[in-house]
């Protein structure tokens, strides 16, 4: 303990009286001194020896430090989740307790499992697209001298550091079908248009493309940095034991960076999954309500429609999904990380 | 297993030369170790060597083949890194058969060769074990079983024993000259102590500026060192240099290095002095020849009395330093004759091991 209260100790007054002495002893793992306030008040020890011990823990402190992001999370994260909870337990107009009520209708409805469909394929597919973009171009900069890669990693980051609602209606005016660059081009080239946003299918392309765009680079940072972090000599280990470069990123690089893969998956997944921008701007959810994802989709039933429950009910099934994942990927980087180590 | 030879062999980075010209012919199943301070040019010679660092002119052949343009994975080298580079991911077992399984061998002869090289090594027990879960020599042992397994052309070394601790080097010392000697690989070891070069070796390259100082067996090292350098590295504690004066006197010579002292110059090395006579030169004495008169009072002129400044004693021997004119020496002697650190001690030196030097360039006469 005293190490790790060097700092603290460190803004102690430096007068300390004899009175203290026989409480420091006894208090081997409290910090002493965190507060001055109370020392230099005068307090007699005997009179401030209960709340003073209970202050100078360190959970204490622990938990002090702490209090403005609980107070925070508390705020903006808890109560919200449980107010949603009780709200989907509502009827539309909010004055029954209906219980499952909202949950039973939205999996009998079509478009309810419509939005699921979608939402797992645009979460899977735009992140492993992501990642896969991520990996090669990580493994294209990182080959690259050195003076070159800091003006390319800059340049690649680009799309991610765009506020996400601008950089989608760039991509939504690119896509529109009569006046804009992709179908101008197309034309050109003699090709024949392509309805971007209005095809259902072509749609749920397009919503998935701009994500991928916008979520590649920050697949890109993590496995450039993941690649510097392999040790050199472990290449020229393998290059000896007679690996070529497609055996060393096999059996070297992909199992070294296989934990950093999975908790970018993962959070990229949560990201991905809860999307609401891109699909809101581009396409509304439409046509025929085939893009729609949960978040968008909430919104439309609680929000547009005004249904808040429903939409409540409607944005809680993200989390089961998305616990059940996280689960999973978790106890896979705590194992790798307590083997490699 | 097969001879490697370096003709002429250059590396530079840049405009820095890190390797000049060197020669060097390995012949099959020898143990040769590349040693020097650090930046001398030895490690760079053995990873140009095992492929990992191209040759900027010169040639290297394995086994009669010119290997330049080989690929580390071509010229059947294996390595041992200092740092030993097994594969975190990977048990004991499957870093020391990665190599063969890349190389596609039947299953039943890959797991055959592990568990030879793994009963060669002593380390059966640990083949499940990833290297997170063994002990810095273990992971030496598997970094070497990784070798092993592969039965190449040629081992390399790269400092595999700097980071264990002393004792553990020493042993591990023993393991490698033990493994060579059953596998009898021609090997290439690099290491910055001479120690280990002179305990390991058949043969030792002293380098030094991306130079070759000296090729020699340890013996011819210690007692015929070409060079101050080599003679001067070679040996713990390092062998002295004196300022002395190289007399005729009468018949005979002696080097006079204050105006109390002068040794008389052994008769045999007359000959090859005879040209340096008058000249200002650098006698070269090792500690273990400056001892306590060890010749029943019978004084031939190589006795002297010198007033100590330090006594270190060793347990077996003790090392005492002393200083004549502004040159700190050092003898050994019998823990049991040594003077107290500020008396004066009669001191034997064994002028037949004696060295002269010229100190313009450093070469031994």
């Amino acid at each position: 303990m005293p190490a790790s209260s060097a700092g603290i100790r460190d803004v102690e007054p430096p007068a300390r009286g004899d009175r203290y002495k026989v409480e420091d002893s006894r208090m081997a793992d409290t910090v002493q001194s965190w507060v001055p306030g109370l020392q230099q008040a005068g307090v007699r020890p005997s009179a401030r020896s209960g709340l003073s011990k209970f202050l100078r823990q360190r959970s204490t402190i622990a938990f002090l430090f702490c209090l403005p992001l609980i107070a925070i999370i508390t705020c903006l994260v808890i109560y919200p989740a449980f107010y949603s909870i009780y709200l989907s337990m509502l009827n539309k107009a909010q004055t029954r307790f209906i219980g499952l009520g909202n949950f039973s209708y939205l999996l009998s409805r079509d478009v309810f499992w419509m939005v699921v469909q979608q939402s797992a394929i645009f979460a899977l597919s735009a992140v492993f697209f992501k990642a896969l973009i991520g990996l090669i171009t990580a493994h294209l900069i990182n080959n690259l001298p050195a003076k070159g890669q800091r003006k390319w990693r800059g340049m690649l980051l680009v799309p991610w550091v765009i506020p996400l609602a601008l950089s989608s209606l760039g991509w939504w005016w690119l896509f529109d079908p009569t006046h804009s660059a992709f179908n101008w081009i197309l034309t050109g080239l003699g090709f024949d248009e392509v309805p971007w946003l209005s095809n259902p299918y072509w749609a749920r392309f397009s919503v998935i493309l701009v994500n991928v765009w916008y979520g590649a680079p920050f697949f890109l940072i993590m496995y450039l940095a993941a690649l510097k972090s392999v040790p050199e000599q472990l290449y020229e280990a393998a290059a000896i034991d007679g690996a070529n470069a497609w055996q060393k990123f096999i059996h070297i690089t992909l199992p070294m960076m296989r934990n950093i893969i999975a908790i970018t998956v993962l959070f990229s997944l949560i990201v991905t999954f809860a999307n609401f921008d891109i699909v809101q701007i581009m396409t509304a959810g439409g046509p025929r309500n085939m893009t729609h994802v949960f978040a968008t989709y909430a919104f439309l039933l609680g929000i547009r429609s005004g249904d808040l429950p429903l939409g409540a009910a409607t944005s809680l099934f993200m989390f089961p999904i998305l616990a059940i994942a996280a689960v999973f990927i978790l106890r896979g980087v705590r194992k790798r990380g307590r083997e490699i180590g | 297993m097969a001879e490697v030879a370096l003709h002429q062999v250059v590396k530079k980075y840049g405009e820095v030369e890190a390797v000049r010209a060197i020669d060097l012919d390995i012949p099959d199943n020898e143990f040769v170790v590349l040693v020097g301070p650090s930046g001398c040019g030895k490690s760079t010679t053995l990873r140009m060597i095992a492929g990992l660092e191209e040759v900027t002119s010169g040639n290297i052949s394995i086994g009669g083949e010119v290997v330049n343009d080989l690929p580390p994975k071509d010229r059947d080298i294996a390595m041992v890194f200092q740092n030993y580079a097994l594969y975190p991911h990977m048990t004991a077992f499957e870093n020391m058969s990665f190599g063969l399984k890349l190389r596609k061998l039947p299953k039943a002869e890959i797991r055959q060769r592990v568990e030879q090289a793994a009963r060669i090594l002593d380390i059966t027990e640990l083949l499940d074990r990833r290297p997170k879960a063994l002990s810095g020599g273990q992971r030496q042992r598997v970094a070497m079983g990784r070798a092993i397994v592969r039965n190449p052309k040629v081992f390399l070394f790269d400092e595999p024993l700097s980071n264990l601790d002393a004792k553990l080097r020493v042993q591990m010392r023993t393991e490698i000259k033990r493994v060579h000697q059953k596998v009898k690989t021609t090997t290439v070891y690099v290491t910055h102590d001479q120690v280990e070069a002179m305990t390991l070796a058949d043969r030792v390259v002293v380098m030094n500026h991306g130079r070759i100082e000296q090729i020699g067996t340890p013996q011819e090292l210690y007692h015929h060192p070409r060079t101050r350098f080599v003679a001067g590295f070679i040996g713990s504690p390092a062998m002295n240099f004196i300022p002395c004066r190289l007399e005729q006197n009468g018949a005979g010579m002696r080097a006079r290095i204050s105006d109390a002292i002068a040794f008389p110059v052994p008769a045999a090395n007359e000959g090859r002095y005879r040209p340096v006579v008058g000249k200002d030169l650098v006698l070269g004495l090792r500690p273990e020849h400056i001892t306590e008169p060890r010749h029943n009072g019978r004084d031939d002129g190589r006795d002297f009395t010198a007033t100590l400044d330090v006594v270190e004693p060793m347990g077996m021997e003790t090392m005492v330093f002393f200083t004549i004119k502004g040159t700190e020496i050092c003898g050994r002697v019998e823990p049991s004759s040594a003077a107290d650190a500020g008396a004066p001690m009669r001191l034997y030196a064994n002028i037949d091991h004696m060295h002269l030097i010229d100190p313009a360039s450093g070469a031994v006469i």
